[in-house]
Formats: C-alpha cells, sequence, structure tokens
C-alpha cells in the first residue's frame, strides 16, 4: 500500500469515526434530523445549500468536462447562479406551507397541494430515479480515485467495488449525523485543494492563467469558446435553463428548504451563494491546464483529468491529500443521496402501499434498502462508458419535470388538476426515458429543425410536453366537470 | 408583480440568451476567454442585484415572512 492509498484510508476512517462518534449520546429523532427542527438560521442554510455545491461532480466532472469539452462546462457555473435567482421567489412560499402544515419530505408537498397520495408515489419514484445516477457518478469518482492514488495496484471494477462499500458502511455506522459533521471538513479542504491546484498548475506549467489560455488556444483554437455543434450555443442555453429551474426539485435539496426558521435565511443566501459559486473557476482552471499536460484521455475518461495531472506534478503524499479530499466530496454527498433515496423507499413507497406500518418498521426498512439501492448504483457504475457530467445530466432531465406542477401549485388560484399535473410528470419522464434509452436526439426526433436548433437539451422538450399535456389534461377536466354539474343542474331543474 | 422584482430577469437575460452574442474567446479579460469573463462579471451582477432586491423588498421588514 502506497502513501496515498494511506492517506485516502485514513480520511475514510476518519469520517466514519466522526460519524460514530456525533452519533453517541444523544438519539436525535428521524423528524429532529431531517428538518433540523426549522431553526435554522441564515449561516446554517449557507454551510447546508453551500455543501451541496462541491461534490465529486465539481470536483473530477467539472474539471474532466472542461478538459474533455472546453468551453461547454462553464454552463456549471451559470446554471446554479441562476437557479439562487429563481430560489429567492421559490423557495418562500414553499418553506411557508412546508411549515404550516408541519411536512417532512418533497412528495409531501406534492401529497398536501394537490391533495393526492398517488401524485405523492409518482414524485417519490421520479426522486428515486434521479437519484441512481447522481449516486452512480459518486461512485464513479470514488473509483477514480481508488484507481489512480492505487498507481495501478488497484483495478477499476476492485476500486469502485470499494468506493461504493465504503460509501455503504459510512451511512450504516454513521447515519445521518456523519453527514453533517464530515460535510464542514469536506468544504473547508475542498476550498484550499481547488484554489491550491486552480493556481498553482496554470502557473507551474504555463506562467499564469492568461499564457494558460493562450496555449490551449494555439493547440485548439475556439476550444475554450463553445464549439458550432455539439455542445453548441444551443445545447448551452437550454442546459442552463433546464439545470436551474431543476437544481431544487432533487428530492434531498428540496428537504434542506425545511430546515430554514425563517424565509429571510433563505432570502440572505441568494445573495452569497452565487459568489460562493465563483470557487468553480478554479476546477475549470485545473482542466484546462491538464489538456497539453496529460493529452490523450478520451470517452469517460476525461473525468481522470484532475488526478491524472495531480499523480505527475506532485508526491504520492500530497495526491493523497488531494485524494483524501476527492473522497469526502463523494462520501458525504453519496451517503446524503443513498439515504434519501432508502427513506423515499420505505416511507413515501412502502408506507403508501401499508397504511398501518409504524414508525419503527419504516426507519427499520429504510436502513436495509441502503445496501440494496448501493447494489444497483454499483451494477450501472461497472456498466460504465457515461461521462460523469452527462450522468448528472440524465438525473436533472427526471427532476425538472417535477417543476411545472410545483411553481403552478404555488400560485393562488392554479388551474392545474391533479390529474393534470400526474399526466404532465408521466410524460415528461416518459419522454426522458425514451430519449436516454433510445439515444435519441432533437436532430433525430424533429428533422425538419434548423441545424443549430437540433443541440437543444433533450430535457427541454421533455419538459415542454409535460407542460403541454398537464394544461390540456387539467383543462379537459374542469370542462368535463362543469359540464358534469351543469347537466345534473339541468335534470334536477 | 411588486417592488424591484423584475429586476431578477437580468441574470436570466445575461446568462440564457447572452452566451449567443458573446460566444467567442477574443479578447480575453483578466486572462480569461471572453465567454468566461462574460459569465464571471454576470455571477458578480447577479449577486449585487439580488442585495437590491434583497434591500427594497417589502415582504424582509417582516420577521415572520
Amino acid at each position: 500500500m502506497n502513501v496515498a492509498l494511506i492517506f485516502i484510508a485514513a480520511a475514510v476512517l476518519a469520517a466514519v469515526c466522526l460519524g460514530v462518534l456525533a452519533r453517541r449520546g444523544k438519539e436525535m429523532s428521524l423528524e429532529q434530523w431531517t428538518v433540523g427542527g426549522r431553526g435554522f438560521g441564515a449561516v446554517f442554510v449557507f454551510l447546508l445549500l453551500a455543501g451541496e455545491i462541491y461534490t465529486t461532480f465539481t470536483f473530477l466532472g467539472g474539471s474532466g468536462f472542461a478538459y474533455g469539452k472546453g468551453g461547454p462546462a462553464y454552463y456549471i457555473l451559470a446554471y446554479g447562479t441562476l437557479a439562487y435567482v429563481i430560489a429567492y421567489f421559490m423557495l418562500p412560499p414553499i418553506w411557508r406551507f412546508a411549515k404550516e402544515n408541519r411536512l417532512y419530505s418533497q412528495p409531501d408537498f406534492f401529497v398536501r397541494k394537490y391533495d393526492s397520495p398517488a401524485l405523492g408515489v409518482i414524485v417519490a419514484l421520479v426522486g428515486i430515479v434521479a437519484l441512481i445516477p447522481y449516486l452512480v457518478l459518486q461512485f464513479k469518482g470514488l473509483g477514480i480515485i481508488v484507481e489512480i492514488a492505487g498507481y495501478g495496484d488497484i483495478s477499476p471494477a476492485v476500486a469502485i467495488w470499494i468506493g461504493a462499500a465504503a460509501v455503504t458502511l459510512y451511512v450504516m455506522l454513521s447515519g445521518v449525523h456523519g453527514s453533517a459533521w464530515t460535510s464542514v471538513a469536506k468544504d473547508t479542504m475542498i476550498l484550499v485543494v481547488v484554489v491550491f491546484l486552480g493556481i498553482y498548475l496554470p502557473v507551474h506549467y504555463y506562467g499564469g492563467i492568461g499564457p494558460m489560455f493562450e496555449a490551449v488556444e494555439q493547440a485548439k483554437p475556439g476550444f475554450s469558446a463553445l464549439p458550432n455543434h455539439g455542445e453548441s450555443v444551443w445545447w448551452f442555453s437550454s442546459t442552463v435553463l433546464l439545470t436551474a429551474l431543476g437544481f431544487y426539485m432533487w428530492p434531498h435539496s428540496f428537504g434542506s428548504i425545511y430546515t430554514a426558521k425563517n424565509a429571510n435565511a433563505i432570502r440572505k443566501n441568494s445573495i452569497v451563494l452565487p459568489l460562493y459559486q465563483l470557487i468553480l473557476l478554479f476546477v475549470f482552471f485545473v482542466g484546462f491546464a491538464a489538456i497539453l499536460q496529460v493529452p490523450g484521455l478520451t470517452g469517460s475518461d476525461i473525468d481522470l483529468a484532475l488526478f491524472k495531472l495531480s499523480v505527475k506534478t506532485f508526491d504520492p503524499w500530497f495526491v493523497g491529500i488531494i485524494g483524501a479530499t476527492g473522497v469526502l466530496t463523494a462520501l458525504v454527498p453519496g451517503s446524503m443521496i443513498l439515504m434519501t433515496a432508502a427513506t423515499l423507499l420505505a416511507n413515501n413507497l412502502y408506507r403508501a402501499a401499508h397504511k398501518s406500518a409504524d414508525d419503527e418498521r419504516v426507519s427499520k426498512l429504510a436502513k436495509l434498502f441502503v445496501p440494496i439501492v448501493a447494489l444497483v448504483a454499483v451494477y450501472f457504475t461497472l456498466r460504465g462508458g457515461e461521462t460523469i457530467v452527462a450522468l448528472l445530466l440524465m438525473g436533472y432531465s427526471f427532476v425538472t419535470q417535477l417543476f411545472p406542477a410545483l411553481i403552478l401549485s404555488l400560485t393562488r388560484q392554479s388551474f392545474v388538476s391533479r390529474e393534470g399535473a400526474i399526466a404532465g410528470i408521466v410524460v415528461g419522464v416518459a419522454t426522458v426515458a425514451i430519449i436516454s434509452l433510445t439515444h435519441a436526439t432533437i436532430g433525430t426526433l424533429l428533422p425538419w429543425l434548423p441545424e443549430a436548433a437540433r443541440e437543444i437539451n433533450v430535457g427541454i422538450i421533455a419538459l415542454v410536453l409535460n407542460v403541454v399535456v398537464m394544461v390540456i389534461v387539467s383543462l379537459a377536466m374542469r370542462f368535463a366537470i362543469s359540464h358534469a354539474s351543469g347537466a345534473s343542474r339541468a335534470s334536477a331543474g | 408583480m411588486r417592488g424591484p422584482y423584475w429586476l431578477g430577469v437580468l441574470p436570466f437575460i445575461g446568462l440564457v440568451i447572452g452566451p449567443f452574442f458573446v460566444n467567442r474567446v477574443t479578447p480575453t479579460i483578466l486572462g480569461m476567454p471572453f465567454l468566461l469573463a462574460w459569465i464571471v462579471a454576470w455571477i458578480l451582477l447577479t449577486a449585487l442585484i439580488m442585495a437590491v432586491i434583497y434591500g427594497l423588498d417589502p415582504d424582509n421588514r417582516r420577521s415572520d415572512l
């Protein structure tokens, strides 16, 4: 075992110990933890929301995408910023409704707003389906770190199994408390490591940020802007819009809204969080620095860029520190995702079918689901092939389908009926599933569109279909009901 | 819509529609390609816009909301 792997193993061990220690002494109820007693002020809400930004997705996926695709990676900077603008207006009414109705999960919100347990089941299913690729990408990241830090001693498949086992053990041993504790350590470490790498690597290899971009421009003209084909400006804008709308539709992000003490705590964060996004710049700098230093990575191997460059540049002990940071960025969000998926299965699916189930049975079942969900994710990780960014975009296409029914339920007199909401979400999600499975693009579906518009993100098309079906079904239901009541009035009179 | 809420539309114009007009590498600003510098500038502007909206928002004067 080399020194890098020892550092990484130590980080996992320390995270598990922190989690076990955090659990000892105080037996918090699930409700107390999930929404923190609804007592979090602006600073705690900030820590919670900011912590969700830095996962393996940004660390390895962001740098890898900048390395492999160049300019299109900037979308990651843009969408978070817009999501916080939406959040300022959208989250306070969600928070208020959740507080008034003492809600704990995302499906609860839909059940209460639309008075439909069936809709709750559908929302829970959408959440679980979307969380799987999100979990797969964390496992993939863990696998990459263990594989590269092993300096060739560990095969990719074994690395993924080790990574998945670490997350599962972590969740089962430390439970929810571990996530809260380690996420502060994780955020501090990633901040220091990413800013250091983003400045040091360009300066070390090129003499600065500017000279680095010049060198990249010389080698690959136009690479640091958007290409004319593939990830074009049409792709960019539609992806920014889609992911900005979907940002708070993730079950675990949605739940974090409930923790706020008041709506002001949420609004204040819309000012600070866009600035916090700027740390991503340094992640991109690492990716661009790698282009000319570790060339030749293609396909899903682009995610290796940051670590390949680190191994080339630094001594094993420092690679170990970067690896330890990377492991935490996968471990903490990975455990949150795994727990959220298991809880959705137990609380929102099992309980919906077995109304008599008590809390104890549901929480036992949730723990049982943890390794099962992990195994499903390992299966998809080993099948592989997709880049980290492609995996997250697939998840986003799914969760964003919840946005129309959610936002319209916040208006005072919504015309959307529960049938309309269900039909819209089902059609939207089915469209995404068909497109992902058949690898269709807008070009193959609508060949008459002009060349440029064919590169629109397919999630947007699903979203449009979703809204159209939702409106038609809602209006048809309203017409049918008014017609029926009109007819019964006529027959009565 | 009350107050300065409409200002919230500006970041969308800058970041969703803007890229159609600024998709270029040169001129570089602070060493960054023009498109990247544009996005960074809009992130800073967005923080400022949200601060203005927050400062003028009548809802924030009520502590219970």
